[in-house]
């Protein structure tokens, strides 16, 4: 397999051909970083000011300084682990309750009528606004911003898989009936299998919006984590500190977005695909 | 109603029928079909013998599909009674497998783990079931392609897995609403063989719905007329089953007139 690209450039492997991918696009992607890192340079290293002031911000090697300096502190490190432990956990809670109410909901009308308006009335509540109910919630900070990483991650899957369980094609379902299974034959074998590629679509949005939450929850109210450190050090004005703190963001939520991308389309191998291939 | 003939299907029936579980009785007694609010079909008097081979022909939407779907156990019937071997029919069994138009096979499992799955539904253990399974896609043709996904077969072959898979639970009836509807001529006529082929190990009673009055002729021990003039159904014996001799014989000739005159302008 692949997974062998540059560090700019973090592989995503296609499932299907991974031999055939053109190193060329490798190379196009590692380049487009780069010149994006280039006109960042050029721009603070210049002291541009056009409207924008450019000369306020840290040049791309002033970051990169920083960058190098933390990296040999355990501080950095624990920082990522602990927003990292956050954002998984509150992730796969989300991803499996998620599932869950979304099939109950499809599935029942009962489930539908219990839960939906409740569910209804709290989906349009950011979850970063949930902050004081966390505070007043949960015994400590750590299970707070647990709570509002699952809360922002938590509609999307279930938005998504009521619709992918809702599209479902009716004939699947009868045959496993005509076959003699019950209704968790009919669950495990038909609806989950069938509409996990709807539900994936949620799990991507859902990560993305996690990360979100998980930064500003920290921001907010943590202690460690990579959210809280960008902060801290905007409040003592260590400006390349804050970037690296933002890169770092950047980066980690590329990662986990190209796992959850991978992991699902390892899962969907069965879809047909005809030109999936060039749009990647 | 026409009395069953059932002489047919005991005389083909070869040794190895014996281990194979006997057919069911089917019947339907002054049966209302349909969605609630929207019955189809009304006072429906029908009786399909254990073992025998019923074709059913009518134009479309007169209640074809309702007639199976209501035998399989999915659709209650609004009135009547529907019964298998005497008992009601109230939700839909093993023993009363029920073959799709199209697609009705699950894209994500390969063909041999969707005709692995009424075995895996009926219990069976793993090594048995993947025998089974690899024995009847070689039974219709399929042997080597069992790890394909269902998208990567022709149309004609994934309907072949459909059959391999309805038969392969051993239900006591196999339901068949148009399977080779969506085929062209000759990889239908090449289906009919083989359903005739496979059918001959079995004593499943077979309930196959088709709008192509040739096929109805050529598979049916008795053959169904639904909808037409001649009242909600009309039944008629076919003279030489599952013969392809029979095609140009006087009397085949008449049922196929007969049953284009009863289905109307259109057919006649």
């Amino acid at each position: 397999m692949t997974a062998t690209a540059t560090t700019a450039a973090p592989a995503v492997p296609e499932a299907t051909s991974a031999h055939r991918r053109p190193w060329g696009r490798y190379a196009l992607r590692a380049a487009s970083l780069l010149a994006a890192l280039g006109l960042w340079q050029v721009l603070t290293g210049l002291d541009v000011r056009l409207w924008v002031h450019f000369d306020q911000l840290p040049t791309v090697a002033e970051v990169g300084r920083e960058f190098g300096q933390r990296i040999g502190d355990g501080l950095y490190w624990q920082d990522l682990a602990d927003s990292l432990r956050r954002i998984l956990t509150g992730f796969a809670l989300a991803a499996v309750l998620g599932v869950a109410t979304g099939i109950g909901i499809a599935r029942s009308t009962v489930a539908a009528d219990i839960l939906g308006p409740v569910l209804e009335v709290l989906r349009p509540i950011p979850a970063i606004a949930l902050v004081p109910v966390a505070i007043l919630l949960f015994p400590s900070n750590e299970q707070g911003i647990v709570f509002i990483t699952f809360a922002a991650a938590f509609f999307p899957v279930l938005v998504s898989t009521r619709h992918a369980v809702g599209a479902l094609t009716p004939v699947w379902e009868e045959a496993v009936l005509t076959m003699g299974g019950g209704r968790w034959r009919v669950l495990a074998q038909v609806v989950l299998p069938g509409a996990l590629p709807g539900i994936l679509g949620g799990l991507s949005v859902g990560i993305g919006v996690s990360w979100i939450c998980v930064i500003s929850a920290e921001m907010i109210s943590g202690e460690y984590g990579v959210g809280y450190r960008t902060w801290q050090d905007y409040t003592i004005v260590d400006y390349p500190g804050v970037l690296v703190g933002m890169a770092t963001i950047g980066v980690l939520g590329w990662i986990t977005s190209a796992a959850v991308e991978f992991a699902g389309r390892r899962v969907t191998r069965w879809l047909p695909r005809t030109d999936r291939r060039a749009s990647r | 109603m026409s009395s069953p003939a059932v002489e047919g299907t005991t005389v083909t029936a070869p040794e190895r029928a014996v281990e194979a579980p006997p057919g069911l009785g089917l019947r339907l007694d002054g049966a209302e079909l349909g969605r609630p609010g929207a019955p189809v079909l009304e006072a429906l008097d029908l009786d399909v013998a254990p073992g025998e081979l019923l074709t059913v022909v009518g134009p479309s939407g007169c209640g074809k599909s309702t007639l199976l779907r209501t035998l399989a156990g999915l659709l209650p019937p609004l009135g009547g009674s529907v019964t298998e071997d005497g008992r009601p029919i109230t939700r839909p069994d093993a023993d009363r497998a029920l073959v799709f138009q199209e697609d009705a096979l699950l894209p994500w499992r390969s063909l041999r783990s969707n005709v692995e799955l009424p075995l895996a539904i009926r219990g069976t253990e793993r090594a048995r079931r993947r025998r089974t399974a690899e024995e009847w896609l070689a039974r219709v043709g399929l042997g080597g392609r069992e790890n394909r996904l269902p998208h990567r077969v022709s149309g004609g072959q994934r309907q072949r897995v459909q059959l391999a898979r309805a038969l392969a639970g051993s239900p006591r009836a196999v339901l068949m609403d148009e399977p080779f509807g969506a085929l062209d001529a000759q990889t239908r006529a090449g289906m009919q063989q083989l359903l005739v082929d496979v059918l001959r190990d079995t004593r499943a009673t077979v309930v196959f719905v088709t709008h192509d009055v040739d096929e109805a002729v050529f598979l049916g021990d008795r053959l169904a007329l639904l909808g037409t003039s001649r009242g909600p159904v009309c039944l008629l014996d076919v003279p030489r089953p599952r013969d392809r001799a029979a095609h140009n014989e006087p009397e085949t000739a008449a049922l196929r007139r007969e049953i284009l005159e009863s289905l109307g302008p259109l057919g006649s």
